[in-house]
């Protein structure tokens, strides 16, 4: 196990820059995610800690030694692809012991290590089957059981539940944490479904057009987001954003989105009348209290919870409720955000105020 | 006649009648025009002269069977020796284009250095050059390295064509194969060489046959360049040999030159159905996870 460092770590394809100065750290034994829409770099970012791609400027540690000029097979790494990338022609167990012959282990420790990696995955039954003769979930076990044997300093893997169907997903999703606590080794996740970043991470790194916009803990990203981008992001509904000027009202501070129309704003000291984009999150509305009119639009419970669609003088707002409510599109409704947990953004660099 | 709504798609095809038009007769039409040569080949073998010459016979059909061509072939000319010598270059030529064209498909299509399309396309065009104009400075070149008349000649000008021919076909075939499997074996620690043997080559067999099929099938019917650079009889490969021996002058010895034709196509034949699987497979360029 290792500690894994990105220091100002840029990539250009030709004279396109991808990733611009990226600084990360990664602690021994934690469990990263790499998070953002296609094409922010995160995937670039992996196959530069691998060694798949080359690092343009900049300087990645693994433990105490920079890689930059390592080989792959030097670094000590073991990657899972998304499309898996298992053998096609050699059997399961001959997938997981390629890396130890190809170092010369001997067979003995060979057998003892697939044997080991087969019963912490369930793969015991199904070593002498080629892939093909396998399903989705279980190829993606032996990917990761193809990483397992080898014992190395950092796990990477690369989108590794985007070919699954949602139910073994998230039952997948689960076993990678699962692994993840029992053997402690450090990994580092791409994915670019945020439910999976917050469910696995001990720490995210958001990520947008090559630039990391934040780092934290899950709950971190989500309470205090620093920016629009973040704030908009994590969290599924996503946060609810209304563009509108500072006032003061009622005693405190307030953000009026139209004449008749302001929403209670969290403290701040910027002066009245400046322009900012005010968040709320869907589950932050409070509905039925006084508060600000909303016409409904769309409701869609799903058991649980009730997902509402409404306007607020012209802006789409989406409410989340765990409450049963008999309102019908067209109704108009209350919705106050809850104390506290609303959010300021400067809406021209994105930059939250409070 | 189906109901209205099942006559969507192939269901069509589920009546006896209609399968009969639509399937099975334009496919016997195909198979006799393809095949009659072959049965024309056959019977003319096996008659006598007599019978091939006289109006009144069958022409279709043999009544008195004989084997007398096929003695005369193998006891009255060098065929024995025809057939051995196009074996060897055959085999040979093969080998040695699939080796090359292993090595030169896998660095263009993966090793990614400068100029790699260039070199593809160059190799590509020079397949475009005819062999009938190319046979006159290869004709020169052969007989300066002194390996005019001999088996060398054939062995070493085949590859000309052959492997610009199974280089394309390879390098369809590696596109293929999905680059996370070698990155994945950069990461299991295998060399670019490992990685060609123990990834890349299992993976392209079929590849690897049916371009060793054509190379093979091109080389046994090669006529131009086996004409030119062989003279001697013992050193002439089957279509040269059983032209330029069994035509003398305006005789066509006929069922001499059937049964050589037929002798001739059989180790094709055989080869054929025994691949066919991995040729089709070959083809269609599928690599299966």
């Amino acid at each position: 196990m290792a500690s894994v460092e990105l220091r100002q770590v840029r990539k250009s394809f030709g004279s396109t820059p991808v990733v611009h100065g990226v600084d990360v750290s990664i602690a021994d034994g934690e469990f990263v995610v790499l998070v953002g829409p296609s094409g922010c770099g995160k995937s670039t970012l992996l196959r530069m800690i691998a060694g798949l791609e080359e690092i343009t400027s900049g300087e990645i540690r693994i433990g105490d030694r920079v890689v930059n000029d390592v080989a792959p097979k030097q670094r000590d790494i073991a990657m899972v692809f998304q499309n898996y990338a298992l053998y096609p022609h050699m059997k399961v167990i001959d997938n997981m012991a390629f890396s130890m012959k190809l170092a010369g282990r001997s067979q003995e420790e060979i057998h003892a290590r697939v044997d080991k990696a087969a019963k912490i995955l369930g793969l015991t039954d199904y070593l002498d089957r080629y892939p093909r003769q396998l399903s989705g979930g279980q190829r993606q076990r032996v990917a990761m059981g193809r990483a397992i044997v080898r014992d190395p300093q950092v796990f990477l893997f690369d989108e590794p539940l985007s070919n699954l169907d949602a139910k073994l997903r998230v039952q997948m999703r689960t076993e990678i944490k699962e692994l993840h606590q029992r053997l402690k080794t450090t990994s580092v996740y791409v994915t670019h479904d945020q439910i999976e970043a917050m469910t696995m991470a001990d720490k995210i790194v958001v990520m947008n057009s090559g630039r990391v916009e934040q780092i934290g803990s899950p709950l971190d990203l989500y309470d205090q987001p620093a920016n629009l981008f973040v704030a908009g992001f994590i969290g599924s509904p996503a946060m609810n954003f209304l563009p509108g000027k500072l006032v003061t009202k009622w005693g405190g501070r307030g953000v009026q989105i139209a004449p008749d129309c302001v929403l209670p704003a969290p403290a701040n000291s910027e002066s009245d009348g400046s322009d900012v984009v005010i968040g709320v999150r869907p589950e932050h509305f409070d509905i039925g209290a006084s508060g600000v009119k909303a016409q409904v639009i769309v409701v869609e419970p799903t058991g649980a919870d009730t997902q509402v669609y409404c306007r607020i003088a012209g802006h789409s707002v989406t409410a989340v409720s765990r409450e049963r409510h008999t309102f019908r599109p067209g109704d108009t409704i209350d919705l106050n955000p809850a104390e506290g947990k609303s959010y300021l953004f400067n809406p021209a660099s994105g930059a939250r105020i409070a | 006649m189906a109901p209205a709504e099942r006559r969507e798609g192939m269901h069509y095809l589920e009546s006896l009648p209609r399968r009969w038009v639509t399937v099975y007769i334009p496919l016997l039409v195909f198979l006799f025009v393809l095949l009659f040569p072959f049965y024309w080949m056959v019977i003319t073998s096996f008659k006598s002269n007599a019978e091939l010459l006289s109006n009144g016979s069958n022409p279709f059909w043999v009544i008195e069977p004989t084997l007398d061509h096929f003695r005369k072939l193998f006891y009255g000319t060098s065929y024995p020796k025809w057939m051995w010598n196009t074996i060897i270059v055959s085999v040979t030529a093969t080998f040695v284009s699939l080796a090359a064209s292993v090595f030169a498909a896998y660095a263009i299509e993966r090793l990614r250095f400068k100029g790699s399309r260039q070199v593809g396309l160059a190799i590509f065009l020079a397949y475009l050059v005819p062999p009938s104009i190319l046979f006159i400075p290869l004709a020169m070149m052969v007989f300066q390295i002194g390996i005019f008349d001999t088996r060398w000649a054939l062995i070493l000008t085949y590859p000309t064509f052959l492997i610009p021919f199974c280089t394309w076909l390879l390098m369809g075939y590696f596109r293929s194969i999905p680059f996370e499997l070698e990155e994945c074996a950069l990461i299991d620690g295998a060399t670019r060489w490992q990685i060609l043997i123990k990834i890349i080559l299992p993976l392209a067999v079929p590849g690897l046959i049916s371009a060793g099929i054509f190379a093979f099938t091109l080389s046994w019917n090669e006529f131009l360049y086996a004409l030119t650079f062989i003279s001697a009889s013992e050193n002439k490969t089957v279509p040269v040999g059983v032209i330029t021996e069994l035509v003398e002058g305006d005789v066509y010895h006929w069922g001499a030159l059937m049964a050589g034709a037929l002798v001739g196509s059989l180790p094709v034949a055989v080869m054929y159905s025994f691949f066919v699987e991995y040729y089709v497979a070959g083809m269609t360029g599928a690599v299966k996870e």
